[in-house]
């Protein structure tokens, strides 16, 4: 498929062999592309973003730009299309991430698989079931209304011995259709594949071992390389002598335009290399740190970008009480288990990476700029990938591997340690939130003046009744100017939101508590968002909530924190336990409701819903990765604490039932109130609170002794 | 040339002549290319890389290859026999004990010292045997449940 000229349909069928093709054209998110002449260069169809292909062995294949990092879709997906097409689920085998094969897709992120790509299979399936259905009315010689289609079998109502199957039909056919028109989607009530929860489909590769993930291909004669770091970031290399590693016998050295490599046939004789290799490097002054770098970005932040209603003066003077508080959130880091890892081999003019990425298809993209080839003979090949986080979008391990494959000739593995996975991610931002809300007599919220620093807009939007307010974000994760931040930032799962869910369900807790009145019940006075009245009254339900008014003060306390994510509202309530003498925290509880629309897999929605309150449990109380200026003190999770199980707390899951709606996102929600249900929690059980993430033990006691 | 390594691995007896300072972890990925077993930290911090040896749990990233020397060696990839899934990674496949999966092999074979030193564990017990197994998409309440639920099974005393 390296033709450079747009291919037709009949030639894209061919080359897979004959049969029924039903592509997927996503329509407007199309316009996500950075070029459309991508399509056409890469031989495909323009308009595919998506497609089915109904083998003559009846066998089905969906061919999916989309990748599987955890997060279940290679099910959920595959779901979908068989409900539509109303095949058995092991009809069908899924494609993911291969730019050879499978149509462009900006990458796998912002829980957006199962709301946007999900409906276009649908669309796929549904039409393919259609036309299999008017292919078999001829072949029958019946009309297309008397027959009915069960397990990828066509057959006539009224006779059922009169049938044909779709790999029958499939024979002799070259016939693509476009999904063009409104598709007739099965009903909810018809379902026999959505809404139930079956065995993952990548369950027993991984239960067994033999899921494969990028550093786990291997390749004739492949070299493991290992790449020579600066100690921070800003640093420039001033000499270096690699003679002692050159004379290891095995291995080959690489220095050329910046990148340093040693390469030897197993990890550990490339180790050995780099460690021979003699470096010095210019390290710049740090002019940060994990102290001042909020002051920092507050000083450096761009101009806002500012989403008001009402006004701000009048809303003072309507106050009765005013509340103004200030909230910040350290860098996070990804931190999944697999670190980046790529395989590259370069042979025939054409480089082919197995990669851990979210991204294939940008990255393909990066790979042939870095290497001067043609995108079309760069193959980007998505194996399991490790989690992802949003940490697996920028593709560096993959470069590297692809321009020591061509610079070497052999097949290469770069395959990231711990320190240089800590030191290359695209840490979640630092943030800051400066917050003024005030209250009337009435217990009415009716101020909401709100400044984000660092963090990003998502998750910033006002859902509560408020007449006068102005929210105003100082640069976004992604547009963060120069200078900001002395490493790279990036999306971390639902980027932004943690850190304004942090500050703005705090701050509408302390004016609950001010006013005299319950959590919920403030909530519940104060919004008129029916979705978020239905999930606040589902989690309450879920946990069996009594009226009261915070804070309790005994050392055990209650936490409520709701919001909206990825069209998802997602509403928590938790149970802590505060030591006042450690200030150490234990949440003993977490319940979480979620409206997410039609739920696709409910034991995959929970399964999200639970991974996000665990691992939300890092992020609150340990991670904050240390620095000074551009070198990174943490290298491994011997300081770098993630969640671990002696701290998982009884997890309860409930959904607000709403078919009505298409499936919203699943991935994020439920963690971004995370440090804001704690907080809260703690405040119940405290009076104190704590305005800083992590909630450490000294901040817990030091917010525990200002109260 | 040092005399050849000598082990069992999952049944089978493997001879290596090798250094017997390599790490145990990319022997088993390299050289033997059984890449069920993951590096994850390269520090004994994850557990992503455990493997069991004699019995006992180890960090395949800090052990070197002369440890199991006449040692017996078991990997993910050893613990279905016959194409039969053992009871521990049955247990995980049915309450989804896994998300990403890259963890997964060194949860599982974590979890099976675990039972071959008792049983029949409490929730606390599993608790504070897989404390220093990390999972980052934190599907920790599954893995305990499918820990729990291996425990029955195996005719332990699940509550």
């Amino acid at each position: 498929m390296s033709d450079a000229t747009r291919m037709d349909r009949r030639e894209f069928v061919k080359l897979l062999g004959g049969g029924i093709v039903v592509v997927v054209n996503l329509g407007h998110l199309t316009a996500c592309r950075p070029s459309r002449a991508q399509g056409f260069r890469r031989g495909y169809p323009e308009d595919i973003n998506a497609y089915l292909h109904i083998a003559t062995d009846g066998k089905i294949t969906l061919y999916s730009g989309k990748i599987e990092m955890g997060q279940g879709v290679m099910t959920s997906l595959t779901q979908m299309a068989a409900e539509d097409l109303s095949v058995s689920l092991d009809t069908i085998h899924i494609v993911m991430g291969d730019t050879d094969t499978c149509p462009w897709d900006m990458g796998t992120f912002g829980s957006l698989t199962t709301r946007m790509f999900g409906p276009a299979v649908r669309a796929a399936a549904a039409k393919a079931r259609l036309v299999l259905t008017d292919l078999a009315a001829e072949r029958l010689g019946v009309p297309r209304d008397s027959l009915a289609v069960e397990d990828g079998v066509v057959y006539d109502r009224s006779d059922r011995n009169r049938l044909v199957t779709y790999g029958e039909l499939a024979r002799g056919q070259e016939i693509t259709h476009t999904v063009d028109e409104e598709a007739v989607l099965r009903s909810v009530a018809e379902f026999t594949e959505m809404g139930r929860s079956p065995q993952r489909l990548d369950g027993v590769e991984k239960v067994t071992g033999a899921a494969k993930y990028a550093a786990d291909i291997q390749l004739p004669g492949m070299l493991y390389a290992r790449v020579l770091r600066p100690p921070a970031h800003g640093a420039t290399l001033q000499r270096v002598d690699t003679s002692a590693a050159e004379a290891i016998p095995g291995v080959t050295v690489v220095n050329q335009d910046g990148l340093v490599a040693v390469l030897g046939s197993d990890p550990e004789m490339a180790e050995r290399a780099l460690d021979a290799v003699e470096a010095e490097f210019d390290v710049p002054a740090p002019s940060v740190d994990t102290e001042s770098i909020f002051d920092h970005i507050v000083r450096i932040a761009p101009e806002p970008e500012t989403d008001a209603a009402g006004d701000l003066a009048a809303g003072r003077e309507a106050c009765d009480h005013t509340f103004e508080a200030t909230y910040y959130g350290g860098y996070v880091a990804h931190a999944p288990i697999e670190p980046h890892a790529a395989v590259a081999e370069i042979k025939d003019g054409k480089a082919t990476v197995w990669s851990s990425t979210q991204t294939p298809f940008p990255q393909q993209a990066t790979i042939a700029r870095a290497i001067g080839f043609r995108e079309e003979d760069v193959r980007v090949v998505t194996p399991y990938v490790g989690g992802g986080f949003g940490g697996k979008s920028a593709g560096l391990q993959a470069v590297e591997a692809a321009r020591l494959a061509q610079l070497t000739g052999e097949p290469v593995q770069v395959a990231w340690t711990r320190a240089e996975e800590f030191f290359y991610d695209t840490f979640r931002p630092a943030a800051v939130t400066k917050v003024t809300s005030g209250l009337d007599a009435a217990g009415r919220i009716v101020l909401w003046d709100y400044q984000g620093y660092g963090a990003g807009s998502r998750g910033s939007d006002v859902f509560y009744d408020i007449p006068n307010r102005s929210v105003r974000v100082y640069g976004e994760w992604g547009r963060a100017p120069e200078g900001m931040h002395p490493f790279a930032v990036g999306p971390w799962r639902a980027p932004a939101a943690n850190n304004n869910s942090f500050a703005g369900e705090q701050q509408i807790d302390m004016m609950a508590a001010a006013a005299g009145l319950d959590p919920l019940e403030f909530r519940l006075m104060n919004t008129k968002d029916e979705r978020m009245l239905g999930v606040l009254r589902r989690v309450a339900d879920a946990y069996g909530w009594q009226p009261a008014v915070a804070p309790h003060r005994n050392g055990r306390g209650r936490g409520l924190a709701c919001g909206i994510d990825a069209e998802t509202y997602v509403a928590l309530i938790a149970d802590v336990t505060v030591d006042t003498h450690s200030g150490e925290v234990t949440v003993d509880r977490v319940v979480c409701a979620q409206d997410m629309g039609m739920v696709v897999n409910p034991d995959g929605a929970r399964m999200q819903m639970e991974g996000c309150i665990a691992m939300g449990l890092g992020y609150v109380f340990s991670e904050e990765v240390r620095f000074e200026g551009g070198k990174i003190l943490d290298t491994n999770f011997g300081t770098y604490e993630l969640a671990r199980f002696s701290q998982l707390p009884a997890i309860d899951t409930a959904f607000v039932s709403n078919d009505d709606l298409p499936p919203t996102g699943g991935g994020e929600p439920a963690i971004i109130n995370m440090g804001a249900v704690v907080a809260n929690a703690v405040f119940d059980a405290t009076g104190a609170r704590v305005h800083r993430m992590p909630l450490t033990p000294g901040r817990v006691l030091e917010a525990i002794r200002q109260a | 040339m040092k005399p050849p390594i000598r082990f069992t691995l999952n049944g089978e007896t493997v001879t290596l002549e090798t250094e017997p300072d390599r790490t145990l972890l990319w022997v088993l990925r390299t050289d033997l290319e059984l890449t069920g077993t993951k590096y994850g930290c390269g520090a004994g911090l994850c557990g992503s890389c455990t493997v069991i040896v004699d019995g006992q749990p180890v960090r395949s990233c800090l052990t070197d290859l002369e440890y199991v020397q006449d040692r017996a060696v078991t990997t993910i990839e050893g613990l279905a026999q016959d194409g039969e899934l053992h009871p521990l990674q049955q247990a995980f496949l049915d309450v989804a004990g896994y998300q990403c999966g890259y963890c997964t092999p060194g949860m599982i074979m974590n979890a099976y010292g675990v039972l071959l030193e008792n049983p029949s564990p409490t929730r606390d017990e599993i608790v504070l045997g897989m404390e220093s197994n990390l999972c980052r998409c934190s599907a920790y309440k599954r893995i305990v449940e499918a820990i729990e639920t291996a425990a029955g099974q195996n005719g332990g005393g699940h509550e």
